[in-house]
């Protein structure tokens, strides 16, 4: 996870929480960055946004999580396919890192950081 | 049951590791309250009206008397502990819900990570049973024990469990989301109400799918669910369920928390919602990257189900013929009223399940003491091959009673105080905790409860009124599932006195109750010391207009409309008697 100072320049895209991926995507071309918004830390739109991205609009470049952005979503972040953070003002770098670190051994359900879930890893 | 591997094991530690440091970070004052609610809310942690609550999940209701032991101790040792803030509260006791978790009242926040450590090393937890996520999956009490099922929900509740836990993309939704999922020919999970009820069947070929529910709820708007899908096919459910959930995160309103439930908006898009739900799932198993990775083959499915297959030790089927039937005429009364009650039909020949009434008088529907729950966890071992069930009625069952040995668990049942043989009776009533303990709570349910069950303390008199569903909840979020009661009461608040709404009608969606629909009101709200008149009023009104002792309450209710109800009602208002 690349952590973004507040002061970086802003991603070559930004999407409102509620816009219409399908209608966006059509045009990425040259796009490195995009970034998703959390107006409030609670609203969950933009996890999905960011998993859609890559795993159906075929987006490589930097996810970017914006807005209300706590510690404590890291974990989240990272699994929805996020892979940079702008850290709301006051928030702990180290505690965030820590946030990441606490299931080694991985989740139940596929995600954009193993995209196998459990019931098939154990199978393989 | 399922029996967790060490992958599992590791989970729950893991994730008590993680609310460990969320927790030391909130008490250190580097998290703030506003912060830290989400996060302790899932992992099943409210701050109630005097002290936080726990709610602890127990996956489908599915408990082993190791497990009932570990509640027995979290309520003996930490639930109003000598020294913390809430000693003397009277503590030290369990509340069974109706989406078949746990909860305790008067545990110190400064304990929760504790009192986790002490759930992970009995492969517990209270993840997800809180917050704007999805719940706690539920399901049949008597899964995968039961005479009339079809399927065996069980293993499809137990991969929703783990593609459920934990989800990366649905842990914050518009509002809590709730999954029950029923496999056999009676619906005793109340699939209808729910934000997804899944119903196992299998068509003409014999192949398993499920007919898919979406948009029931309770609350201030009740909605009985539309039926999006007739047949999903068993592999597909992860997939399909996904499509729902993220149409929902997408689409459910986040302005206003009475209207963000699932519900809201399939009533609002009805068949435009269908739509993108079926456009979601296309575009999921056609255009995604890994978009098959969660469809389920056959190797799946068998490995998840071979924890429930598989007989429980010492389990196994019995020849009819050695059954101990003694004659009629030499059982005592309350045996047989017991056996007529709390036993139930088994799949398994020489079996029964047996329910273990927590309706008597002196305790609240659905409470027990530390001592009773090692109690009811010593008759799981004795009985039960160490097994126990939590009901959505707020009773406990034992799946696994070998039938030659009722008449030996009817008496020590009976000793223990677990033997009331009140099951499906007026007695037999859903209460929430209502607000001696709750912070939403407009009125008390546990004091209303208390004057029913004392005023309908005959046995004869409850056999005779016989099959009613009395449901009891102490304000609008419907815990106490009073929209779906037979006989529904809700508590209300007005200029901050208590009140109390009765409704008839309502229907959980049973073979009994037939299909789930919200009761009516049948007034104005009535003043706490009329509500036990008033339900005796109703229960008179029945045995009068009742076409003959086998028509149920339900059926005279419908057959005969609300007007003799209300009349009767009415007119043993006091208090209220000015504003009727």
């Amino acid at each position: 996870m690349k952590f973004i100072d507040a002061d970086a320049p802003p991603a070559d895209l930004t999407l409102a929480n509620d816009a219409d991926l399908e209608a966006a995507s059509a045009d990425l071309g040259g796009i490195a960055s995009i970034a998703l918004a959390f107006p409030k830390w609670t609203d969950g739109r933009a996890y999905s946004q960011a998993r859609l991205l890559r795993v159906r609009h075929g987006f490589r470049g930097e996810i970017r999580a914006t807005g209300e952005v706590l510690v404590d979503m890291l974990p989240l972040l990272a699994r929805t396919g996020f892979d940079a953070v702008a850290l709301r003002i006051g928030e702990d770098r180290a505690t965030a890192e820590r946030a990441l670190a606490f299931f080694p051994q991985g989740h139940y359900q596929g995600d954009l950081v193993e995209p196998r879930p459990l019931f098939v890893r154990v199978a393989a | 049951m399922y029996r967790y591997n060490d992958f599992d094991r590791r989970f729950v530690h893991q994730r008590a590791a993680q609310f460990r440091d969320q927790l030391e970070r909130h008490l250190a004052g580097a998290l703030g309250e506003e912060e830290f609610r989400p996060l302790r809310l899932q992992n099943g942690w409210y701050v109630q009206r005097h002290a936080p609550m726990l709610r602890v999940a127990v996956p489908y209701g599915e408990l082993s008397s190791t497990q009932l032991r570990a509640l027995a101790r979290i309520a003996r040792e930490f639930d109003a502990k000598a020294g913390g803030p809430y000693e003397g509260r009277g503590g030290g006791f369990g509340h069974f819900t109706t989406r078949q978790n746990c909860q305790f009242n008067w545990i110190a926040l400064d304990d929760a990570a504790d009192v986790m450590d002490v759930l992970a090393d009995a492969d517990m937890h209270g993840i997800q049973t809180s917050g704007n996520c999805i719940r706690n999956i539920t399901s049949d009490c008597f899964a995968g024990v039961a005479a009339d099922e079809i399927v065996d929900p069980r293993p499809y509740c137990e991969i929703l469990r783990q593609w459920s836990t934990l989800h990366p993309e649905f842990a914050f939704l518009p509002r809590k989301f709730k999954i029950a999922v029923n496999g056999a020919s009676d619906d005793r999970a109340a699939t209808a109400w729910h934000d997804i009820g899944l119903t196992l069947m299998k068509n003409a070929d014999g192949e398993v799918g499920f007919e898919v529910r979406v948009g029931g709820g309770m609350g201030r708007t009740p909605i009985v669910g539309t039926v999006v899908r007739d047949f999903l096919p068993w592999r597909e459910i992860l997939v399909f369920i996904e499509a729902v959930v993220r149409v929902y995160n997408r689409y459910g309103r986040r302005d206003n928390i009475y209207k963000a439930r699932i519900k809201i908006l399939v009533k609002a898009e009805g068949q435009k919602f269908i739509d993108a739900v079926e456009t979601e799932f296309r575009n999921m198993l056609e255009r995604d990257v890994d978009g098959l990775a969660h469809l389920l083959s056959d190797a799946d499915l068998a490995r998840v189900s071979a924890g429930f297959t598989a007989l429980p030790d010492g389990v196994a089927a019995v020849d009819i013929a050695h059954e101990v039937t003694a004659a009629p005429c030499s059982r005592p009364a309350a045996y047989v009223r017991w056996l007529e009650r709390n036993v139930h039909p088994h799949k398994l020949a020489g079996y029964r399940a047996v329910t273990l009434s927590l309706k008597r008088a002196g305790q609240p529907p659905g409470d027990a003491s530390a001592e009773q729950m090692d109690l009811a966890a010593e008759l799981a071992d004795r009985f039960s091959a160490g097994e126990l069930r939590v009901s959505h009625d707020q009773n406990l069952v034992l799946p696994w009673v070998r039938a030659n040995e009722l008449s030996a668990l009817w008496q020590a049942a009976r000793e223990d105080g677990f033997a009331t043989p009140n099951i499906g009776y007026l007695t037999d009533m859903i209460a929430c905790p209502g607000g001696d303990l709750c912070a939403l709570a407009n009125a008390r349910s546990i004091p209303i409860a208390a004057a029913i069950t004392g005023r309908f303390d005959d046995l004869d008199e409850l056999h005779d009124i016989g099959d009613i569903d009395l449901h009891i909840s102490g304000c609008i979020n419907s815990c106490g599932h009073h929209h779906s009661g037979h006989i529904g009461i809700l508590g209300v608040d007005k200029d901050g006195m208590e009140w109390y709404q009765v409704s008839l009608g309502g229907a959980d969606g049973t073979l009994l109750s037939g299909a789930s629909v919200a009761g009516k009101v049948i007034g104005p709200s009535f003043a706490a010391d009329e509500v036990p008149d008033v339900i005796e009023a109703v229960i008179d009104t029945y045995r009068a207009e009742r076409s003959g002792s086998a028509e149920r309450f339900i059926t005279t209710v419908r057959r005969v409309g609300l007007d003799p109800f209300k009349a009767a009602a009415n007119a043993v208002r006091r208090s209220t008697a000015v504003h009727a």
